[in-house]
């Protein structure tokens, strides 16, 4: 879901970083003064971070023939919250476009919105939905990380067709094209992550313990 | 939830990965990112800034890459471990 660095027009990357740069504020308030209030946070949050340093480091090879990488926020999302895991989307999308040449600063602000602000927002509210639908604790938890997961890439195809909208068949068909490069290519490894933050959150919940973690 | 059950799910999501070359999908498998970028190079476009630093090679590239994921690794492992040991110690 990385948009490369200088892959987007002037005017599309000011707005998405106008766009996101308040979600990065907020989330870095709201963070700072739950930590505050509750100490004991800070290791949920230090392994949502992690588990998202893990995931978006994969890549992982899908049944479209291209690979791609799962994002991990989810996980952020419901256990510290959408607000607090947009800053940690933030560091890890920092990370990856200052050392690693994937993503970049240019198109940091729309990668932001993406995988550090729709997704998580995503993730939280499946999981919320689920879990007040009666939905059993993991399924919650699975069906928040997997469409989070989902979802970014569903942001991210959107971003690069308005930037790019088709000259015949506009935004529609080029939406459709950029879908079919990383929406559909993520559909697995989306399931994926869905399974392995339900096990993440049970390991941090504890396996003799009942989820302290639910929706 | 049992152990097992979740060394199943760790099971699954590894044979999800696996899946594409167990059936014998053909393809390239370059990351989906590069294709999008290709796509939009192909319409004429031109990048107006570059990476201000880039990994000098492949294999340093795939050493960064490995080190984000250790250190997300050793974060998790950090934090079970710690809370594994208070349950214990409060049993």
């Amino acid at each position: 879901m990385h948009i490369m660095e200088g892959f987007l027009p002037v005017g599309h990357a000011l707005a998405w970083s106008a766009v996101s740069a308040p979600f990065v504020l907020v989330g870095a308030q709201r963070l700072t003064k739950t930590l505050r209030e509750r100490p004991d946070i800070r290791l949920t949050l230090a392994a949502s971070g992690a588990f998202a340093f893990v995931l978006s480091a994969l890549k992982i090879p899908s049944v479209t023939g291209s690979c791609s990488h799962p994002t991990g926020t989810g996980l952020g999302a419901m256990a510290v919250g959408p607000a607090a895991t947009t800053v940690i989307g933030t560091i890890v999308l920092l990370f990856q476009a200052l050392l690693l040449a994937h993503g970049g600063l240019t198109t940091l602000g729309a990668n932001v919105f993406s995988m550090a602000i729709a997704g998580p927002w995503i993730a939280f509210g499946v999981w919320k939905l689920a879990g007040k639908l009666g939905a059993p604790a993991a399924l919650a938890v699975f069906l928040g990380a997997c469409l989070g997961d989902l979802g970014t890439y569903v942001v991210t195809s959107v971003q690069l067709a308005l930037a790019f909208p088709d000259q015949v068949s506009g935004f529609g068909g080029a939406f459709a094209k950029f879908a079919s490069i990383f929406a559909l290519t993520q559909i697995p490894l989306a399931i994926a992550e869905g399974l392995l933050t339900v096990v993440v959150m049970n390991a941090l919940a504890g396996r003799h313990s009942k989820m302290e973690i639910r929706a | 939830m049992s152990a097992r059950m979740n060394w199943m799910l760790v099971g699954l999501a590894v044979l999800i990965g696996a899946a594409p070359m167990i059936m014998g999908i053909e393809g390239e498998y370059g990351g989906a990112d590069d294709r999008a970028k290709n796509v939009i190079e192909e319409s004429g476009y031109q990048p107006w800034f570059s990476s201000i630093w880039e990994p000098p090679s492949g294999e340093i590239a795939s050493m960064l890459f490995a080190l984000q994921a250790a250190l997300g690794a050793g974060g998790v492992g950090y934090v079970v471990g710690r809370l594994h040991g208070r349950r214990e110690r409060t049993k």
